[in-house]
């Protein structure tokens, strides 16, 4: 099932869910001939979308409302923060090509903040599916709670058939005492591969995919701790995101851990075609594998495959 | 200027491959910046750096491959590094930055160049310069409100040396924005908030003569040019299609549509076309 197959079925299942945009369209292109009046398109304007989802909420909606991350969680963020968090309403906020995802745009686009934007406002969760196939597997239980919810999305499609999603709960794909992987999103692709270097350097590997990064699953983050090194990976800024969020927990249980940190440290990241940028940036499977092991291996690198949209 | 700026749409075409670019708002905005850094501006490879030369600030930032070429056409950047169009190697991308001489301020999340053109513009004033500023906007672009904002302090700050100058190709990204966010009558709008504004065909270098010739348009005013263009000109197959705005084409498919540009072929093109913003 595709994110539009199930937006289609869940606003056709009730009559409450309004679909908006701020016209972005790549995910939503069908909506606007099978809803009618229930999908908006408010042109560019972010603002103007996040104020009135707020007021469509107030009358009992459930918006689900669409742009390209950076737009919909930093333009629009005082909106976000002001007229969807204080007031706690049920706004659905979908943010399309966040991370490396935005691949050429440049860092207008870059959507690296946005884990740490979004949890930092009360009310607001947090998701981070790892591919399509963990994205409609956790989409019903955030369009169904009652609170404000940020996810990003990510429509890659792997492989992977992910367990059933919990609310709050992350995906333990493996555990091991050397070394535990954490992550989400998109790299989740690139941490499989690094978990099969791992193993067959004779490591005793776990991965974590954390799905819901607020509220999180401080649970699996003490597990992992157990480990004798933990390795937070993200494309997202250091501050704020996985990294802090795994020190918040272990800090306030009172724990330590060894944690090598992979994100990016106080810059943008180099604009160019996917494959590339991770290539480029270090965050390819194997490049992560060798960062771990602190040595080259002569293991290989799956192809990356382009993104489907390059938005 | 014709040669100038068919050159600068061989150019874009090229770039609409191996990843593609936004070819079908380029192609509306070529003229547009053709004429400017030909006529208009005084902005030449050897005064970047110089405090009196003209500012162009472009807003919009997807139809930033008419600029690369535009500068590469004036020998502001070499015109070999177009080949870089995404590589890890060179700093040419979807949206406008820095690395490149030439530009001023990157670009790419709407309706932010305004608000900078107006810092420029201000200081121009206080510091007493004769510098012109300009800033190319797209018509979807004024949907955000920041644009707006920026007309309503220009014209409270009296800045008669910025010109906001909109490439007026009718589409959003998607969809026509008199279907979705109508702008029109978009002369009356600006009027109605201070500028002074003439509305000429974006595509005439006489009528843009005639325009930007009226500079500035009158004392004390914001100048507003609405130039009316055709997203996707020179290429009848890509012109006015709202499905081709981010294409990524195949090698063939280029080679046609460079035929095309120069009247010799019509092009069947059956490109995915990718939708981005």
């Amino acid at each position: 099932m595709t994110y539009e197959e199930l937006l289609t079925e869940t606003a056709l299942a009730n009559e409450q869910v309004v679909v908006m945009t701020a016209e972005n369209r790549a995910l939503v292109r069908n909506l606007p001939g099978i809803l009618g009046k229930r999908f908006i398109d408010t042109g560019i304007t972010e603002q103007t979308m996040v104020g009135a989802a707020a007021g469509l909420a107030l009358r009992g909606r459930i918006p689900v409302i669409h742009a390209l991350t950076s737009f919909l969680t930093m333009r629009a963020f005082e909106f976000v923060r002001t007229d969807v968090g204080i007031a706690n309403l049920p706004v659905k906020l979908s943010g399309f090509i966040p991370g490396f995802l935005s691949d050429g745009n440049g860092p207008t686009h870059q959507a690296i903040e946005d884990i740490s934007l979004m949890r930092g406002i009360p009310n607001m969760t947090v998701f981070a599916p790892a591919d399509e196939d963990d994205l409609v597997k956790m989409l019903p239980a955030i369009w169904q709670s009652k609170r404000p919810a940020y996810t990003r999305i990510n429509t890659r499609k792997t492989s992977y058939q992910h367990a059933d999603y919990l609310p709050g709960k992350a995906e333990v794909i493996a555990e091991g005492s050397d070394v535990t992987i954490l992550t989400y999103g998109l790299l989740f692709e690139q941490a499989l591969i690094a978990l099969d270097i791992l193993k067959s350097e004779g490591l005793s590997v776990g991965l974590i995919n954390m799905r819901s990064l607020k509220p999180v699953d401080e649970q699996a983050i003490l597990n992992a701790a157990k480990s004798n090194l933990v390795v937070t990976l993200e494309d997202h800024f250091l501050t704020g995101g996985l990294y802090s969020i795994v020190a918040e927990v272990l800090l306030k249980h009172r724990q330590t851990a060894n944690v090598l940190p992979l994100a990016l440290e106080e810059r943008w990241f180099k604009p160019a075609l996917l494959p590339d940028v991770l290539q480029h940036e270090g965050f390819t499977g194997k490049q992560i594998a060798e960062k771990i092991l602190g040595y080259r291996t002569t293991s290989e690198q799956p192809e990356i495959l382009l993104t489907e949209f390059s938005e | 200027m014709e040669k100038i700026a068919l050159n600068v749409r061989e150019h874009i075409i090229k770039m609409a491959t191996d990843g593609g670019c936004f070819i079908g708002a380029s192609l509306s905005a070529t003229d547009l910046m053709v004429y400017l850094y030909t006529r208009f501006l005084n902005v030449n490879k050897d005064n970047l750096e110089d405090p009196d030369r003209d500012y162009l600030f472009l807003s919009k930032g997807h139809d930033v491959p008419a600029l690369y070429g535009t500068l590469a056409e004036l020998g502001i950047i070499e015109k070999s590094r177009l080949a870089n169009h995404l590589s890890l190697n060179d700093h040419i991308y979807w949206h406008p930055n820095t690395h490149i001489p030439g530009i001023e301020f990157h670009s790419g999340s709407l309706g932010h160049l305004p608000s900078v053109a107006v810092g420029v513009a201000m200081d121009i004033k206080i510091s007493g310069g004769n510098n012109k500023v300009v800033c190319i906007l797209g018509d979807g672009e004024l949907n955000e409100g920041t644009c707006w904002e920026a007309v309503l302090v220009a014209n409270a700050y009296k800045l008669d040396n910025l010109i906001f100058v909109i490439d007026r190709n009718q589409f959003q990204a998607n969809v026509r924005t008199e279907e979705l966010i109508p702008l029109e009558p978009l002369k009356d709008k600006f009027e109605a908030f201070g500028a002074a504004v003439k509305r000429v065909d974006g595509h005439d270098f006489g009528q843009l003569e005639e325009a930007f010739s009226a500079y500035p348009f009158q004392p004390g005013k914001l100048n507003v040019v609405i130039a009316d263009t055709v997203r996707g000109k020179g290429l009848p197959s890509i012109e006015e299609r709202a499905d081709r705005w981010f294409c990524n084409f195949s090698g063939q498919e280029i080679d046609q549509l460079l035929l095309e540009l120069h009247g010799e072929a019509a092009t069947t093109l059956t490109s995915e076309t990718l939708i981005v913003r």
